[in-house]
């Protein structure tokens, strides 16, 4: 695999929150039109890494690249407009706006006319259209992560990063969520996701990382990952 | 009949004008209040001085348009002079913010030590304040005094109790519907204020979105000293002007906001108008309303007077217990606290 | 802490008291011994005080804006301990406000009880309704007719019930205890809410209390004011006439006069320092206690300490309610050396938030830091305006002396008080947040 191509890359990461260091010579990159799926046992640092890509932690060490340009320095907000958008595991909607005013505010940075991607946002998610005007509260867990998703979109940007969407989610409406992440993904989207539910995201994983106390175990593809005896052992469960 | 109206004129000149007036001075200083919490996350102990200070740059204006006959009679001159009060207070505003309280945020200060802070901020005002002005009585008033005075309405109608409507009175309430109606206009329909909503219900995900925090920020303190100047001059004009009333004015404000959930505008206004409105009600002597309404025998000996006048803005607080007491979050609250 | 560091520390406390005291030496040389004195004795007071807002908000985090309304409540508990009864007072209405009080109490009691356990809805309110209402207008019947026969005895002397007329001093641990009590009831309703919530609560209460000693002139004469009040230390003009004292002052060759006022100043200043000394004995026991380790632990973490099954809340109206008390024994010293109650002198800028500026800048969390503040910041209180006149004069000293911006500045140099103690209080919370002498 030739690190080369990623579209986006974070290599050699090492850092933390201020305090120890969480991750060590982490590296975790993503193409576009592809999925990459990071996976791990919990406090194995997956958000971190993530996160540590959208420059939200201390970095002592290594870089981020984002399309070949070094980013490494650049400010969460400043890579949000260099088209990286993070859907966050907790708190991910604004729960006091509606559901359509949580899509503008996704794309507040943008100047121009909002219209078709909110269109093309009700065309993915078309329960989102109907609630357009109740508050994000109000609705279902996965109605809110459509939400979620949704917002992340409306810069449209050229990564998707998802922490963890899948949490708190009943089965069916996971299944329905990844369905459409993997459209997202055909869009030419690069997208990157944490998963808890290690089996199904490698099921559409292109590319799968496993990461454990903070260093990087396994890369490879996932179905690769999902036939690795060992892996299914440790992580999946048999 | 007749009884029965000049009853109603009376509880018309005595509470409900008058607390309407109040009422609605103390929603758009509430309202300042509850932006200041919702975004900045403390509760601004140097409220009552911003106002007083807006008040005090628009009598200085106002004296100066006064000295040169400039006039808009029947309105008070004070009105002319308002929006280089508010230009003032936005200044200052925007200069205590970048001096003092900017460096708190980044090192993301407890709400606790913020307060505190609010409080040095507070006796610096209060110092300038008094240092300018001084720390009298000032009259700045104009212009026509009565919309419609009592003994002119006795004429017209013939009643024994006249109408009495000060221009100061319907002003306050004018000022305010058209206040509070442009302010809920930017929250809920402008793209600066849709974010400044999103940054008070979730800093991070406002933040992930490419809301510029210090922008929202600014943007808050803009509206809140806008806010606090409308509220000191309406409050100035409808009473006097003395700087340490207006520092005994933050104690209703953060009644009436608490009242009805910091950080909510919408309770900000019901919070005003329910704390207004009891402090009036309940220190009104009824003894004449109700010799109006009853036959003459039966009128009350006392002054019929829930409590003493003295105790005007304990009421604010008694009402404040009791929903600290029975609903933390305000009667319109939703967060938690 | 190491054995060096904490010496170090020791050896920086001893000089900014040192200093502190070369201070007051320098405005007893300059100005009067008398004024150093009168100085001192506030600065001890103050600090009491500031050792109050210390046990609340630096053990535990607490913001208690109403110092105020405690302080009022230690003052008045001094009235009602040492002045005498009025016989005839009680014997026109203290019957009437008795009974009107105890319905007051038992409806409140009542409506606690009522809305505890009442069936919730409609008949809840309804029962609540009636109580409070009742129990109101009951209590008017009563209290009215009982006020007005009380205030009519002698309304120029006395027109309030009196006192129990005992010795001053132990209203000094009565106030406390007053306070306490107060302090309890404010606690059990705002303690657990948001910390500003507490804030707001205290600042309001302490005005509502204000409020009531301003107008039950029953109680304590009200905006008449109590003066007179007996002294625990001996008056000036039986020193001057005692024979021991004309010796004495004969030996040091001053004037029986001048001695006997700073006599009596001394002997307040002694009656203080050693309120102070015990106050503040006690509370770096507290501190350096199982307690305070918890109480400390809380403050800094909440949510961890609450995980590990500490009762916060409990923990908290502790510490409010002694850190109150200790407000209230220090509004009671006021009081006692003021010799007089004046209700309306009750300023919350005068009061509460210069205490607090001196908790703060004194440091945070350490006892002997807030008295130091208590010292430093009243020095600044008291002397700023001389310096502020001092300045606007030099400032000024270009324009003609009738000028009116002169005159205006000149006017306004009283106000640079607040000026100096808000930029104090941001400058220290900004460059020195952990204050002069910072926690341990």
């Amino acid at each position: 695999m030739n690190d080369s191509e990623d579209y986006l890359i974070g290599e050699n990461m090492t850092g933390g929150y201020g305090g120890p260091d969480i991750i060590h010579e982490c590296t975790i990159g993503a193409r576009r039109g592809e999925i990459t799926v990071i996976v791990g046992p919990n406090g194995s640092g997956k958000s971190t890494a993530m996160r540590a890509i959208l420059g939200m932690l201390e970095m002592r060490e290594g870089s981020v690249r984002l399309n070949g340009e070094d980013i490494t320095g650049l400010k969460p907000q400043e890579r949000v407009a260099r088209g990286m958008s993070l859907v966050p595991q907790t708190g991910n909607v604004f729960t006091s706006m509606t559901v359509e005013e949580n899509l503008e505010m996704g794309a507040f940075i943008r100047e121009d006319d909002i219209a078709d991607t909110m269109g093309q946002v009700f065309d993915l998610f078309p329960v989102l259209k109907e609630k357009r005007r109740q508050l994000a509260g109000e609705l279902s867990g996965g109605q809110r992560q459509q939400v979620a998703v949704g917002r992340a979109l409306m810069t449209r940007p050229k990564v998707l990063m998802l922490d963890e969407p899948t949490a708190g989610v009943s089965p069916i409406v996971m299944t329905e969520l990844f369905e459409r992440i993997l459209y997202i993904a055909g869009d030419g989207i690069a997208v990157m996701m944490v998963e808890q539910n290690a089996r199904q995201a490698l099921a559409i994983a292109d590319r799968g990382y496993v990461l454990v106390q903070g260093r990087n175990r396994y890369t490879d593809t996932g179905p690769a990952l999902m036939m690795n005896t060992e892996i299914r052992r440790a992580f999946l469960g048999g | 009949m007749d009884g029965f109206l000049s009853a109603l004129i009376l509880l018309s000149n005595f509470v409900i004008v008058p607390s309407m007036a109040y009422g609605s001075q103390l929603a758009i200083g509430a309202l300042a209040v509850t932006l200041i919490y919702a975004i900045l996350r403390f509760s601004d102990f140097a409220q009552g001085d911003t106002m007083a200070f807006g008040a005090m740059a628009t009598i200085l204006l106002t004296w100066v348009l006064q000295y040169w006959d400039v006039s808009i009679s029947p309105l008070p001159t004070a009105l002319l002079a308002l929006p280089f009060g508010v230009l003032c207070t936005i200044v200052l505003c925007l200069l205590i913010d970048r001096w003092v309280y900017r460096f708190y945020r980044r090192v993301k200060a407890k709400p606790e030590v913020l307060m505190i802070v609010s409080v040095g901020v507070m006796f610096v005002y209060n110092s300038v304040v008094r240092f300018i002005i001084g720390p009298g009585d000032r009259w700045f008033v104009d212009g026509e005094r009565f919309i419609i005075t009592a003994p002119a309405f006795k004429r017209l109608s013939g009643l024994d109790e006249g109408v009495a409507f000060k221009t100061t009175q319907g002003l306050t309430i004018l000022t305010a519907v058209i206040v509070v109606a442009a302010l809920f206009w930017f929250l809920n329909r402008s793209r600066t204020g849709k974010s400044m909503r999103a940054y008070s219900d979730n800093e991070d995900l406002a933040l992930l979105s490419g809301i510029d925090p210090e922008r929202v920020v600014r943007t808050t303190w803009m509206i809140a000293a806008t806010l606090a100047t409308i509220a000191g001059v309406l409050y100035g004009l409808d009473k006097s002007f003395k700087p340490f009333t207006y520092f005994n004015l933050l104690l209703p404000i953060f009644a009436a906001a608490i009242v009805g959930g910091l950080g909510n505008p919408l309770g900000a206004i019901a919070g005003g108008f329910t704390i207004a409105f009891s402090e009036v009600a309940l220190t009104y002597a009824y003894r004449k309303f109700l010799a109006y309404l009853t036959p003459g025998e039966w009128a009350p000996q006392g002054l019929v007077q829930l409590l003493s006048t003295d105790y005007k803005f304990a009421v604010s607080f008694v009402i404040l217990v009791l929903v600290l007491l029975l609903r933390p979050t305000g009667i319109f609250g939703r967060r938690s606290p | 802490m190491n054995p060096a560091a904490r010496k170090r520390e020791n050896i920086r406390t001893i000089c900014m008291f040192a200093a502190m005291f070369a201070a007051l030496t320098v405005v007893g040389v300059i100005q009067s011994w008398p004024l150093a004195l009168a100085i001192l004795n506030l600065c001890l007071i103050s600090a009491v005080m500031s050792l109050g807002v210390n046990i609340q908000w630096g053990y535990a985090g607490l913001v208690n804006f109403g110092i105020l309304g405690f302080a009022a409540l230690g003052g008045v508990t001094a009235v009602l301990v040492s002045v005498a009864p009025v016989p005839a007072a009680w014997k026109a209405g203290g019957a009437g406000v008795i009974i009107a009080l105890s319905v007051a109490l038992t409806t409140i009691l009542t409506a606690v009880f009522a809305a505890r356990r009442a069936p919730a809805g409609l008949p809840r309110r309804l029962i609540l309704a009636c109580v409070i209402l009742g129990g109101y207008f009951l209590a008017r019947a009563f209290f009215f007719p009982a006020v007005e026969a009380i205030e009519a005895v002698d309304p120029t002397k006395a027109g309030f019930l009196g006192g129990l007329g005992l010795p001053i001093l132990l209203s000094w641990i009565a106030g406390g205890l007053f306070a306490a009590v107060v302090a309890w009831v404010i606690g059990k309703i705002a303690l657990g809410l948001r910390a500003d919530y507490l804030a707001i609560a205290t600042l309001g209460i302490s005005e509502i209390i204000i409020a009531v000693l301003k107008n039950e002139d029953w109680l304590a004469r009200g905006v008449k004011n109590v003066s007179g009040l007996p002294r625990p230390v001996p008056y000036e003009v039986d020193l001057q006439q005692a024979l021991w004292f004309q010796d004495w002052a004969a030996r040091l060759g001053a004037s029986p006069v001048e001695l006997s006022s700073l006599f009596v100043k001394l002997c307040y200043a002694g009656l203080f320092a050693i309120v102070l000394f015990v106050l503040l004995w006690l509370s770096e026991r507290a501190l350096h206690s199982p307690w305070g380790r918890m109480m400390r632990a809380i403050r800094d973490n909440e949510l961890a300490a609450s995980a590990m099954g500490k009762d916060v809340t409990r923990r908290h109206l502790q510490v409010f309610v002694l850190g109150s008390a200790v407000v209230g024994v220090a509004g009671a010293m006021l009081t006692t050396l003021d010799g007089q109650f004046t209700p309306a002198s009750y300023q919350p800028l005068r009061f509460t938030f210069i205490i607090w500026v001196m908790a703060i800048v004194g440091g945070s969390g350490n006892n002997r830091g807030a008295v130091l503040g208590g010292f430093v910041i009243w020095f600044f209180w008291v002397e700023a305006e001389p310096i502020g006149l001092w300045v606007m004069d030099l400032l000024t000293s270009g324009l003609s002396q009738d000028s009116p911006l002169r005159r205006h500045l000149m006017e306004s140099a009283a106000h640079m008080r607040l000026m100096i103690m808000g930029v104090i209080l941001l400058l220290v919370l900004r460059f020195s947040p952990r204050g002069l002498i910072p926690e341990r």
